[in-house]
């Protein structure tokens, strides 16, 4: 392994963290008011293929925001269901994610190839020219987001009242909150972010949609936050520590020697965020309102 | 009118009086469904497709006969135990998302059996046995890791589930791969294969041992001691730890159940489906594939009953059954996907409590029959109270 390996690495692990990093601080902007969405595994994959869609028929920039616009209208839908109708975050979630895979596979086989789909060069997000190699824009908004949400959290009014509907949004609505529209507003700007990591994976990374195009990610992004304890700056950390590994299993599979069979390189990224979250769990604590709809007595 | 049918009238009345405004979970169910299937066909408009047809072909697909009921119930056999997996752990409290790989490492355990020359029927009970081992072993890994780190068993079930998937496909490409055609994994030996049920059809005694074991969670969950435990450890760990039910026992009991099931479920699919009864490691293991999380939406559709899971199964092996058909129906064929885009749309449906509150005019319409109705009645009642 020599230098250049190194780079191309790490330059794989940038563009691998973008949709965890997105994903993540979407989702600690979530948790924090007190919805646990797993259905991000869902988003992230309407939100590629709708951005695909998108992107060939307005350029690059509509493709983006159709992303991000699927992404928030699906954690929308979450978001009411569990806010004024008083779901079950756990199984809406569930549900998303089934309906995802479906509908990106049905979506698939209606635009031609089954299982998957090219999106053509030309409507590809324009990367920035750096002197270890091309990046694309959306990198720079993954690396400031955490900074911003971070004092954000922290040090705005609203921040604390987001805090505030997570924590004890009996308090809250003593004192003024409206507790469910703070929720799904915190929603619909996680759901935004993942969508526009899912939209980001088809048009500026991959370059294309399949029915597997999310593996995990949505996933692996919430083990990010499980990690951070609603840190964006330790879920942008733990963003990289995933991307590294699976563009480090990515490098592996190319290699000719074959030092390991591809199945269990493939294993690697899963293993590697089970290690991180057992040894990482105990000392986070997570809003006490986490996952509980909330009613006024 | 005597003493006796007064109660029971009043009872039955208050029966209909829960039905109809959103208590009654067989309704809930019921509307699910219906709403799933009408944003089926909402999307299938929206593609160009004419969803009455496609219902059409996909029920006649689905119970039109004896043939298609045959194979509406073979589906519908490892939907049943994927399906209690997830349901005896969300009764003790718990959510087991982790079906799908438990039941990867059963269908591989069950396909090692070919390794060795049993009778029948002590080859069948050797398989479903390595199958339940193997399933229930994979399902203890989150269970231990909730346990000592509390490691959310969300994220490390499906965290599992990538690694079965992995470690399945190299253990069927590489390992138990059969030399002659390397895109699949040796075959269950004649000894330990399910007899057909019903000639002709792929449907096999496999569906006793997912009826068998569903019944057996019954009975275990509602007519022990130990299910009684499991179950007040589920509604509230709090209040069940100070009422001396030690609830870290009964976590690790739902998961082991769980991953038995999930590993018969395994077992059914590769003994029981013919024609190769074998794996397919070429081509991502496409009999197994989903089959897990498919079973996430049975269970909640079945409210997680076994009872209403049997049925629930049935509806669902019904709908991938008859999806098969109705992707090749004619002028109109709709691909099989949109199967699981209905069932991603039930589930959905299916996580709003009281779903039919949604419907105020229902609502209202149904307690004014209810006044009504008891207008009608009350006299009877108050002259027989008095």
């Amino acid at each position: 392994m020599n230098f250049s390996d190194i780079i191309s690495l790490l330059r794989i692990s940038l563009h691998a963290m973008v949709p965890l990093a997105l994903t993540a601080v979407g989702e600690i902007v979530g948790e924090t008011a007190g919805l646990f969405n797993i259905g991000l595994e869902g988003i992230l994959l309407m939100s590629a293929f709708a951005g695909a869609i998108g992107a060939e028929a307005g350029g690059p920039y509509v493709g983006l925001l159709v992303g991000m616009g699927v992404g928030g209208a699906m954690s929308l839908l979450f978001a009411l269901i569990n806010t004024y109708w008083k779901g079950t975050q756990m199984v809406t979630g569930i549900g998303i994610n089934l309906f995802a895979m479906g509908f990106v596979a049905f979506g698939l086989i209606q635009l031609g190839a089954p299982g998957f789909h090219d999106v053509p060069r030309a409507v590809s997000l324009f990367k920035i020219r750096t002197p270890i190699g091309l990046y694309s824009p959306v990198i720079l908004l993954a690396l400031i987001l955490p900074f911003v949400i971070h004092w954000f959290l922290k040090r705005t009014r609203a921040g604390l009242m987001l805090k505030a509907a997570g924590e004890m949004p009996e308090a809250a609505d003593v004192a003024g909150i409206n507790v469910n529209r703070i929720r799904l507003l915190a929603a619909v700007f996680g759901g935004a972010m993942a969508g526009l990591a899912g939209a980001y994976m088809s048009v500026a990374w991959l370059g294309l949609v399949t029915k597997g195009l999310s593996a995990g990610r949505g996933f692996i992004a919430l083990a990010c936050v499980v990690f951070s304890g609603l840190n964006p700056l330790l879920a942008l950390l733990a963003a990289f520590i995933f991307g590294f590994f699976q563009a480090l299993a990515e490098w592996v599979k190319t290699l000719p020697s074959k030092p390991i069979p591809g199945e269990f390189v493939s294993m690697l990224p899963y293993i590697v965020t089970l290690l991180v979250v057992s040894g990482a769990i105990g000392r986070v604590r997570f809003p006490k309102f986490l996952g509980t709809p909330y009613k006024r007595e | 009118m005597s003493t006796k049918e007064a109660p029971q009238q009043s009872r039955l009345l208050r029966g209909v009086h829960r039905t109809l405004t959103g208590l009654h979970p067989v309704l809930e169910s019921l509307i699910a469904a219906l709403v799933g299937l009408l944003v089926g066909a909402i999307l299938m408009s929206i593609w160009g497709f004419h969803p009455w047809k496609a219902y059409f072909a996909l029920i006649q697909g689905a119970y039109g006969g004896s043939y298609e009921w045959a194979s509406s119930l073979s589906r519908a056999t490892p939907l049943i135990l994927t399906a209690l997996t997830f349901s005896i752990c969300l009764r003790a409290g718990m959510f087991n998302i982790g079906a799908e790989g438990q039941m990867y490492m059963g269908a591989i355990a069950a396909v090692c059996i070919t390794y060795f020359t049993l009778p029948p029927g002590l080859h069948h009970i050797v398989g479903l046995i390595f199958a339940a081992v193997v399933g229930a072993a994979w399902s203890l890994i989150p269970a231990a890791l909730k346990l000592m780190r509390g490691v959310s068993e969300v994220i490390s079930t499906i965290m599992f589930n990538w690694i079965a998937r992995w470690l399945a496909l190299y253990l069927a490409i590489y390992v138990i791969v059969d030399p002659l055609r390397p895109e699949k994994t040796l075959s269950i030996p004649l000894t330990a294969r399910f007899p057909i049920l019903v000639p002709r059809t792929d449907l096999s005694y496999g569906i006793f041992v997912s009826i068998g074991f569903a019944l057996v969670i019954y009975f275990l969950l509602w007519h022990t001691a130990t299910g009684y435990e499991l179950r007040a450890a589920g509604l509230n760990p709090s209040a069940a730890r100070y009422g001396g039910i030690r609830t870290k026992r009964t976590m690790f009991l739902s998961f082991i159940l769980g991953g038995i099931a999930a590993g018969l479920a395994g077992a059914t699919i590769v003994m029981g489906l013919p024609p190769t009864y074998a794996v397919y490691g070429g081509g991502g293991l496409p009999q197994l594939l989903n089959m897990g999380f498919d079973g996430m939406a049975v269970a909640m559709v079945g409210r997680n009953h076994p009872i209403g899971i049997i049925v629930a199964a049935v509806f669902f092996g019904g709908l991938n059954a008859g999806g098969r058909v109705m992707q090749f129906y004619g002028s109109n064929p709709v691909p099989l996907e949109m199967v699981r885009v209905v069932m991603g749309a039930i589930v959905l449906a299916m996580s709003i409590p009281e779903l039919i509150r949604l419907f105020p005019m229902a609502k209202k319409g149904g307690q004014k029959l209810i006044q009504s109705l008891r207008r009608a009645t009350r006299g009877t009642i108050e002259e027989e109270s008095a």
